[in-house]
C-alpha cells in the first residue's frame, strides 16, 4: 500500500541533489529506446519534460486538449520567472531564493524540494537563453531584472508582459524539434480520461480523441501528469476555459494522493467582475505593483460617490487617499505577497471603502510613476497590459487609475509527490502546477514558471531514470490486456451515463452554481460553519447534476458540451475535498484564511503545533476521503511568523 | 442589444456547411463577443438544439485559439485584438453579424467554426527552433544581445499563431507567420549556424502544405491581432535569398 515516504536524500540540505544524482540509477542509450513514457500536458512542465526525455532517447507520447501544444495555459503567464542569478548585485543567492520561497509559502512546503528548485533556477535561464527566448535586456546587452512580490531583491526575468508565452514557445520549439526527429509523438485534441494500472504500476492511459470522440488506449512504462491547476473549480478564475482537474482527479481515484487541496491562491490584481454572463477573469500582472500604487478613498463618502459614478478617481485629493498597503506594510509596501495584498483589498471593500459600480474594486494608480519616469517607460514596461485593460474595461489606464479586485489564480495544492516527483502510485509522476510540492500555502510571483521548467528540464529527466532503470526488462505491453479493456469500459460507461441523464439544465449552469458556492464559502475568507454548509451544498448540487444535466450532441463526434460535462463532474467531486481540507486545517496560513484564526491586526494565525504537515488525502469512495499526514521538518530554516511590515 | 447572427454550421470535415440564422436579444454592450456566443449556446441548449462549436481557451488574447471571421474580417471589426478580446460595444443595436471559420485550404474545417491549424505546427517542426539539448547551456550573460535587437526580436516572437494572417490573405499565404518566426531568430546571435537551413526548410514546408504566395497586399499585417509587421516578410526574403545563393 502507498505510504508517505518522501524519499528525501540524506546529508546536508545544500548537498542533497548532488548526492541524489551521484547515486541514482541510469538507463543506457540502447535501453532508452525500448522505454515508452506518456506525458499528459504540453504546458511548461509537460513540454520541457517531453523535449528533454526525447533528446535523451526515450520514446515519448505527449497529449493536450488544445489544437496545438503551444496553446497550453502556460502561454498566458505575464510577469516573469525567478532565478538566483544575482545579476543586479543586490545580494541574491540560491539560499535567499530558497528562503523567500519557504517563507512566502508560510512554512508549509518541503525544504529539500524547494532548495533543489532554487539550485536549478539559474540553469533554466541559461537554457532558455540558449533556445532564443527574447528576454528583456539592458542597454549593455545583458539580461534585465525586475522585482516581484515577497522579495527584496530583483530576481525576475521577463519578456515584456508575455514571459509565459516566450518560455512556452521555447519549450514548444524544443518539443517540435523532437517531434520532427520522431522521438516524441503528439496527440493534440486528446483528453486523458483514465489511468491504467497493471500489477500496481502506472502503465498507460485512456484518452478520448476530441475530434472523432473515439476512445484510445495508450501504453507507457511510466506516466507523467502535467495538466496544470484546478482553479476553475471556482468557475471564474484567471485560468483558461479548458483548464481542469480531471486527469489529477482520475489518478487520485486510482490511488494517487491529493495534497493540500485547500491551498489556493487569490491574485490581488485582476479586472473586477462586471456581469452575470462573465466567463473568465483577466489578470493584470503582479509586475504592475512595481510601478503602480494601490489605494482606496480615505472617506466613505468619496467611495460612495465613486460607486454612484458621481466622481472620478482624479477628483479625490491626494490627502484623501489611503495607500493602505504602504500604510500597513511599510517594508514591502505595494509588493507584499499576493495573499496579504488580496486580503487587504477585501478588508477595505468589506469595510465600505471599495470603488467602482459594484464596490468590489480598489485603485491601481500609475500617475506618480508616469510623472517620475515618463509615459513611454510605462508603455514599454506594461504596454500590452494597459491595452488589454482598455479593451475590456473601455477606460484609458494612462489617464484614470485601473480598478482591480482579487480573483482565483493558482493552486498550490495538487497531487502529492515525493522528492523524485513520483506520486503514491509507482511509475506515475506529477509535474508543474498539477503537483503539490514547492509553494506551500502561498506561491510567490514568478515562481510557477520556474517550478514548471525546473520539474520538466532538470528534475524529472534524472529521477524518472531511477525508476525506469528497473523496468528495462518489461516489454511494451499490448493494449488488449484486460486492464486496458477494463479502463476503457469504465470511461465508456461514465460517458454513457452522462449522456443518458438528458436533463434540463446546461453544464455551464452547474459550473456557475458550483463557482458561487466555492467563492462564497471557500474563497478568501473561510470559517467552520461556511465550510460545512459548502460541503452540503456541493453534495446537493452534484446529485442534481447527475439528475438534471443536459448534454446536447453525440458521443462519437466533436462535442464541447460533453467535454465540459466530464470536467464539471470532476470539479463537483473535487470541490468537496477542497472544502473538507479547509475545514480540517484549523489555522490560517498563506492563501488559506480561516476567519477564526487571525491576529488582532487581521493577519494569519498559524498553528505550527498541530498543522505543520502536508495533508495528503486518499480516495476511499465518492465523498469519502482519508487524511494522511506528511510532517514537515525544518532543519535549515528557523520557522517564524511571516512579517512583511 | 438585439442582434441577428448568421453563423456557419458544418457537422464535420466531410459534410457540406451552410449559414444558419439566429436572433438574440438583450445583449449587454460590455459582454465579450465569445460571451455573446455563450449566451446563444445556452439558449440553444435550453431548446434542445445543438450549440455552435467554436475554438477558444485563454479568453485573454494570448493562446491564439479563438479564430472567428466576423463580418468579413478575421477577429472582427476592432484593430489589434483577438476575437476573445472583442466586446459587443463595437456593434450597434439591430446589427446583423456574419460569423465564419477561417477559410483557407491548409486549414480545413473540423466542425462549425473550428478549423485544423496543424499546418502551422508542421512548419515550426521544420526548423522553428534552435538545436540545443537540455543541459550544458552556457551562462546566460555570456550571450549579449543589444536592447534594440532584443526588442525587435520580441516584436516578431509575439506572434500567437492564430492564423488570422492566412485567413485575411486572398492567397492564403502564411508569409507573416513564417517570417515572424524566422525574424525572431534572425535578430538574435543564438542559432546563427543553422539560420540558412531554417529558412529554406520552413519556406519549403509552407509551400508544400499549400499556403499561397505573397503578392504584397498586406491584409495580413492589417488584421494581425499582435501587430506583427510586414517588415518581417522583407527580412525573411533577404534571409531566404542569402540562403539560396550561398
Ligand atoms: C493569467 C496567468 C498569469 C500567470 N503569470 C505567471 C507569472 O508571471 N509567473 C509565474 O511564475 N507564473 C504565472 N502563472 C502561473 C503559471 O502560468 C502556471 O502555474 C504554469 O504555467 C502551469 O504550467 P503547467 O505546465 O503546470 O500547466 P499548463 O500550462 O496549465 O498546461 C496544462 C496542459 O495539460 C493539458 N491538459 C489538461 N488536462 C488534460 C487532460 N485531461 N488530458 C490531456 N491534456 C490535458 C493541457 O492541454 C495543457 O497542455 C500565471 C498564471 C495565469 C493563469
Ligand atoms: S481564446 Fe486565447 S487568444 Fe482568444
Amino acid at each position: 500500500m502507498a505510504d508517505l515516504n518522501a524519499k528525501i536524500p540524506s546529508g546536508p540540505l545544500t548537498g542533497k541533489w548532488t548526492q541524489y544524482k551521484n547515486h541514482q540509477n541510469l538507463v543506457n542509450p540502447a535501453n532508452k529506446r525500448k522505454l515508452d513514457v506518456i506525458i499528459v500536458g504540453t504546458g511548461l512542465a509537460g513540454a520541457s519534460a517531453a523535449a528533454s526525455l526525447g533528446e535523451m532517447g526515450f520514446n515519448v507520447k505527449i497529449f493536450c486538449y488544445q489544437d496545438s501544444p503551444r496553446r497550453a495555459h502556460s502561454i498566458a503567464a505575464q510577469g516573469g520567472i525567478n532565478a538566483a542569478k544575482n545579476y543586479p548585485n543586490d545580494g541574491d543567492n540560491i539560499y535567499r531564493l530558497f528562503y523567500d520561497t519557504i517563507k512566502g509559502g508560510d512554512y508549509r512546503s518541503r525544504e529539500s524540494n524547494v532548495y533543489r528548485l532554487a539550485e536549478v533556477s539559474n540553469n533554466i535561464i541559461d537554457q532558455c537563453v540558449a533556445q532564443g527566448v527574447p528576454f528583456a535586456r539592458e542597454y549593455g546587452g545583458s539580461l534585465e531584472n525586475r522585482s516581484f512580490g515577497g522579495a527584496q531583491v530583483s530576481r525576475t526575468f521577463f519578456a515584456r508582459g508575455q514571459t509565459g508565452q516566450q518560455l512556452l514557445l521555447g519549450a514548444y520549439s524544443a518539443l517540435s524539434r523532437q517531434l520532427k526527429m520522431g522521438t516524441v509523438k503528439l496527440f493534440n485534441r486528446h483528453e486523458m480520461l483514465e489511468l491504467v494500472i497493471v500489477d500496481g504500476k502506472a502503465r498507460g492511459i485512456i484518452a478520448r480523441d476530441l475530434v472523432t470522440g473515439k476512445l484510445e488506449r495508450h501504453f507507457g512504462h511510466a506516466v507523467v501528469i502535467a495538466t496544470g491547476g484546478y482553479g476553475n473549480v471556482f468557475y471564474l478564475s484567471t485560468n483558461a476555459m479548458g483548464s481542469n482537474v480531471s486527469a489529477c482527479w482520475q489518478v487520485f481515484k486510482k490511488g494517487a494522493w491529493f495534497a493540500n487541496p485547500c491551498f489556493t491562491q487569490i491574485h490581488p490584481t485582476c479586472i473586477p467582475v462586471h456581469g452575470d454572463y462573465q466567463s473568465k477573469l483577466t489578470l493584470m500582472s503582479e509586475s504592475l505593483r512595481n510601478d503602480g500604487r494601490i489605494w482606496v478613498p480615505k472617506n466613505k463618502e468619496d467611495a460612495e460617490k465613486h460607486r454612484k459614478g458621481l466622481i472620478k478617481a482624479k477628483d479625490i485629493r491626494e490627502e484623501d487617499r489611503d495607500y493602505y498597503l504602504e500604510r500597513r506594510y511599510p517594508a514591502y509596501g505595494n509588493l507584499v505577497p499576493r495573499d496579504v495584498a488580496s486580503r487587504a483589498a477585501k478588508e477595505r471593500c468589506d469595510a465600505g471603502y471599495g470603488v467602482g459600480s459594484t464596490g468590489l474594486a480598489v485603485f491601481l494608480d500609475f500617475e506618480e510613476s508616469i510623472k517620475r519616469l515618463g509615459r513611454h517607460v510605462i508603455e514599454e514596461r506594461y504596454g500590452n497590459l494597459f491595452q488589454m485593460y482598455e479593451k475590456i474595461v473601455d477606460e484609458n489606464p494612462y489617464e484614470n487609475p485601473m480598478m482591480i479586485y482579487p480573483a482565483v489564480h493558482y493552486t498550490m495544492g495538487g497531487i502529492w509527490v515525493d522528492y523524485e516527483l513520483m506520486t503514491t502510485i509507482p511509475g506515475l509522476y506529477a509535474l508543474g502546477e498539477a503537483n503539490y510540492s514547492d509553494h506551500g500555502a502561498n506561491r510567490l510571483g514568478a515562481s510557477a514558471l520556474m517550478q514548471g521548467l525546473a520539474d520538466g528540464y532538470f528534475v524529472l529527466p534524472y529521477t524518472i531514470q531511477n525508476y525506469l532503470s528497473g523496468e528495462i526488462r518489461i516489454p511494451r505491453m499490448s493494449t488488449d490486456k484486460n486492464e486496458f479493456v477494463e479502463a476503457e469500459n469504465t470511461v465508456r460507461e461514465r460517458i454513457n451515463k452522462l449522456m443518458s441523464v438528458k436533463g434540463t439544465k446546461s453544464v455551464d449552469h452547474f459550473h456557475k452554481e458550483l463557482g458561487k458556492i466555492m467563492w462564497e464559502f471557500v474563497g478568501m475568507g473561510r470559517n467552520e460553519a461556511g465550510l460545512k454548509k459548502a460541503i452540503e451544498l456541493i453534495r446537493a448540487l452534484r446529485t442534481e447534476f447527475w439528475k438534471d444535466v443536459r448534454i446536447t450532441g453525440g458521443i462519437e463526434e466533436l462535442n464541447p458540451e460533453l467535454e465540459k460535462a466530464s470536467r464539471v463532474a470532476d470539479f463537483l467531486e473535487m470541490g468537496e475535498l477542497l472544502a473538507l481540507d479547509a475545514l480540517n486545517r484549523n489555522e490560517s496560513c498563506g492563501g488559506h484564511f480561516r476567519e477564526e484564526y487571525q491576529t488582532n491586526e487581521g493577519e494569519c494565525l498559524r498553528n505550527d503545533q498541530d498543522f505543520m504537515y502536508v495533508a495528503a488525502w486518499e480516495f476511499l469512495k465518492e465523498g469519502e476521503f482519508k487524511l494522511n499526514k506528511e510532517p514537515l521538518k525544518y532543519e535549515e530554516i528557523e520557522v517564524k511568523q511571516r512579517i512583511y511590515k | 442589444m438585439k442582434l441577428t447572427l448568421k453563423i456557419w454550421k458544418q457537422q464535420d470535415a466531410h459534410s457540406k456547411g451552410k449559414f444558419v440564422t439566429y436572433s438574440l436579444d438583450s445583449i449587454s454592450p460590455n459582454c465579450s463577443f465569445l460571451e455573446m456566443l455563450d449566451i446563444l449556446n445556452e439558449q440553444l441548449i435550453r431548446k434542445n438544439e445543438e450549440p455552435v462549436a467554436f475554438d477558444h481557451d485563454c479568453r485573454e488574447g494570448i493562446c491564439g485559439t479563438c479564430s472567428l471571421y466576423i463580418n468579413g474580417r478575421p477577429h472582427g471589426p476592432d484593430d489589434a485584438i483577438t476575437t476573445c478580446q472583442l466586446h459587443m460595444r463595437k456593434f450597434k443595436d439591430g446589427d446583423t453579424i456574419i460569423i465564419e471559420p477561417w477559410r483557407a485550404k491548409p486549414f480545413p474545417v473540423v466542425k462549425d467554426l473550428i478549423v485544423d491549424r496543424a499546418a502551422f505546427d508542421k512548419i515550426i517542426q521544420e526548423g522553428g527552433y534552435i538545436s540545443v539539448n537540455t543541459g550544458g547551456a552556457a551562462e546566460a550573460n555570456q550571450i549579449l544581445v543589444s536592447k534594440v535587437n532584443a526588442e525587435l526580436s520580441m516584436d516578431a516572437a509575439a506572434c500567437i499563431g492564430c492564423g488570422a494572417c492566412v485567413a485575411a490573405c486572398k492567397n492564403a499565404s502564411a508569409m507573416l507567420f513564417v517570417s515572424a518566426k524566422v525574424s525572431h531568430f534572425a535578430l538574435l546571435p543564438q542559432g546563427k549556424i543553422e539560420a540558412k537551413d531554417r529558412v529554406k526548410k520552413m519556406v519549403a514546408m509552407m509551400d508544400q502544405l499549400g499556403f499561397g504566395n505573397c503578392t504584397n497586399t498586406y491584409a495580413c499585417e492589417a488584421e494581425c491581432p499582435k501587430l506583427i509587421s510586414r517588415s518581417n516578410i522583407a527580412r525573411m526574403n533577404r534571409e531566404f535569398i542569402c540562403a539560396k545563393v550561398s
